[in-house]
């Protein structure tokens, strides 16, 4: 399993289009992935858990990747994190 | 032959196919008796459902921007999300049907959404319900609503904005409704894609849609369902006038608007959407008189951002350019309601809670507008306007405000032009107080329909009224020349917004008031030009 913490700096927060971006980003890979968020956590494939957790800007997420390309999604959606939100 | 009568609110003619536009009506759902076919239509209908959403997905790019647009990104996920699908098959699998069950999860889907402790998720409630709505229409074929090819006449009880922003306007060639006013939505629509259009027409749509020809003439207000040979010939005769006289008229495009004596005049175009700008520069505007702010908020759920005002505003000062763009600050209330803003209802709108005194109660609303505008002010040359001001505290308060908001975004290091701010006359108050508000205006420009409504006292959405309701009425001519003659004075320019901007019989009038600008509809500025430069006055 790999994960990494990432401090939300987007004004708004994970919302709807970053969302979408994220959930679409994490369908690639083959590996189960998790945002675990200060509202609870959710399945990064599914977009309105995702967008539930109501993530603002200043929360601490928490991504872990389970599976056979766990070591690519983490490091790929690490990136995405940085450059979208 | 069948024909009728409506009320015109663009001269043309239009003769083609025509469709029916009718609100979605649903059937009840019913179970199948077999999961696996329920669950195959569920499939199919969610299929269908993104099509028709990636479809509303461009054009909301185009027209709105990506963030907009991202809304509808977002509602076709949905139609993928594992949650939502695994919670319908479940409800299917223990025998409800396929259109119910894509509701009830849909509408358990919002209430989560609804109950979170965020303003904007909350707002994302109403896009889940809406798209499973879609699918239930889907399920239970109600939405019988399918486009030809080509060009087309749209029939309709009456459209809303939301529902003429999925329309393709290049390939419509008229609009009819059985209800609107000349100052609906449609109506307004319909003069800046210059296309003869009528309300309150007294149609059957179920005979339109059985109708093989269909032909409208916007200039005696007559349709006709399969008109005979000798009106069809007619109309088309008419037509035919109607393009050489266009033709004609291309003599004028580029040219100054000056009559021979040498006064000099400005033909702005009136606008709703950013798209429209395209409308104005082809008409050959040579500025936006009137930008209605309005439009950028209605047919949604909830208040535009100021991101997506900036993009809005932005996009137009950079199709028109180094010309002036007259920006309106929002005027909702009276005829244009939009629930999300939370305003009471009111006996007696017209009077009531709209224009700027909602902006002077609600800075959450005006604030972010006027960041918008003073932001894309970097990218044009952009102006101010304000609606409904009766008294020079509210110009004064506004003024004040807008001076804040731009020292505030200087000091954020982000880029502005000086906004001549202006004031629309609109109400008697105004326009007695010419001489007064003048000091304190950059420009006047006066919003002709409202001012006729409020000086005589009679409610243009009355169509009983129509025969009161007279813009040529002495006292409005009186007040009309008292305005140009305070701005003349004060040195500041006074133009025409209304309708009567358009009004052949008026323009020479108004070019003796001392009036510099006129605003209107993208496709009369042409035939306007013409009048003026073959003027003497």
């Amino acid at each position: 399993m790999k994960e990494f913490s990432y401090k939300i700096k987007d004004a708004m927060g994970i919302h709807a289009r970053p969302a979408g971006l994220l959930v679409k980003a994490a369908g690639d890979y083959q590996s189960a992935i998790t945002i675990v968020a200060p509202n609870g956590k959710a399945d990064a494939k599914r977009i309105m858990a995702v967008m539930r957790l109501a993530v603002k800007q200043g929360n601490t997420v928490t991504v872990t990747c389970e599976g056979a390309d766990e070591e690519k999604a983490c490091a790929e959606l690490q990136a995405f994190f940085e450059a979208n939100l | 032959m069948k024909q009728g009568y409506g009320l015109p609110v663009f001269p043309g003619v239009a003769i083609g196919n025509a469709v029916v536009y009718r609100k979605a009506q649903r059937k009840t759902a019913v179970f199948s008796g077999d999961f696996a076919i329920e669950q195959a239509k569920f499939d199919d209908a969610c299929k269908e459902a993104k099509e028709q959403l990636s479809k509303i997905y461009e054009k909301a790019k185009e027209e709105l921007g990506e963030e907009q647009a991202a809304i509808v990104e977002v509602q076709m996920l949905m139609l993928d999300d594992l949650d939502y699908l695994e919670s319908v098959a479940s409800e299917i699998a223990s025998g409800v049907a396929a259109a119910t069950a894509a509701l009830e999860c849909g509408e358990m889907m919002a209430q989560v959404f609804a109950n979170l402790d965020d303003e904007y998720m909350r707002g994302r409630a109403a896009d889940i319900r809406d798209v499973s709505q879609r699918v239930a229409n889907i399920l239970c074929c109600t939405d019988g609503f399918s486009l030809p090819d080509g060009y087309f006449i749209l029939v309709a009880e009456d459209l809303a904005p939301s529902e003429t922003i999925q329309l393709p306007r290049e390939r419509i060639l008229a609009f009819v409704t059985q209800k609107g006013s000349s100052s609906s939505h449609t109506a307004i629509l319909a003069r800046t894609l210059n296309i003869p259009s009528l309300v309150q027409s007294d149609i059957c749509l179920d005979e339109v849609s059985k109708c093989d020809v269909f032909a409208v003439d916007g200039f005696t207000g007559n349709w006709y369902i399969d008109p005979d040979e000798d009106t069809l010939s007619a109309l088309k005769k008419k037509q035919a006038e109607v393009q050489v006289d266009k033709e004609a008229l291309e003599v004028y495009r580029g040219k100054k608007s000056i009559t021979k004596t040498g006064k000099e005049v400005l033909l702005c175009a009136n606008i709703g959407c950013p798209k429209d700008a395209e409308a104005a520069v082809a008409g050959d505007a040579q500025g936006i008189g009137l930008m209605r702010s309005e439009f950028l908020y209605l047919g949604r759920d909830n208040l535009p951002t100021e991101e997506e005002l900036f993009e809005a505003y932005k996009k137009v000062a950079e199709i028109m350019g180094d010309k002036p763009v007259v920006i309106r600050t929002l005027d909702i209330g009276a005829d244009k309601q939009v629930s999300y803003m939370g305003l009471d209802k009111e006996e007696n709108p017209a009077l009531g809670l709209r224009g700027l005194r909602i902006c002077l109660t609600r800075e959450d609303i005006f604030r972010p507008q006027l960041r918008a505008i003073y932001r894309a002010s970097a990218y044009g040359n952009l102006n101010i306007m304000f609606p409904m001001v009766a008294s020079v505290w509210e110009l004064q308060e506004s003024k004040a405000l807008c001076d804040e908001i731009r020292k505030e975004l200087q000091s954020e290091g982000i880029p502005t032009k000086d906004v001549p701010i202006g004031v629309m006359i609109e109400t008697p108050a105004a326009a007695v107080l010419a001489h007064e508000l003048a000091k304190e205006a950059a420009f006047f420009s006066v919003g002709t329909n409202d001012l006729t409504q409020y000086t005589l006292a009679v409610d243009r959405q009355n169509a009983k009224l129509d025969k009161f309701y007279d813009p040529y009425h002495p006292a409005i001519t009186a007040l009309l020349s008292h305005i140009a003659k305070a701005a003349n004075e004060a040195g500041i320019w006074a133009g025409i917004c209304g309708e009567l901007g358009a009004d052949a019989k008026m323009t020479e009038k108004f070019l003796q008031m001392g009036y510099t600008e006129l605003s209107m509809a993208p496709g009369r500025i042409l035939e306007t030009r013409k009048l003026i430069c073959e003027s003497e006055v």
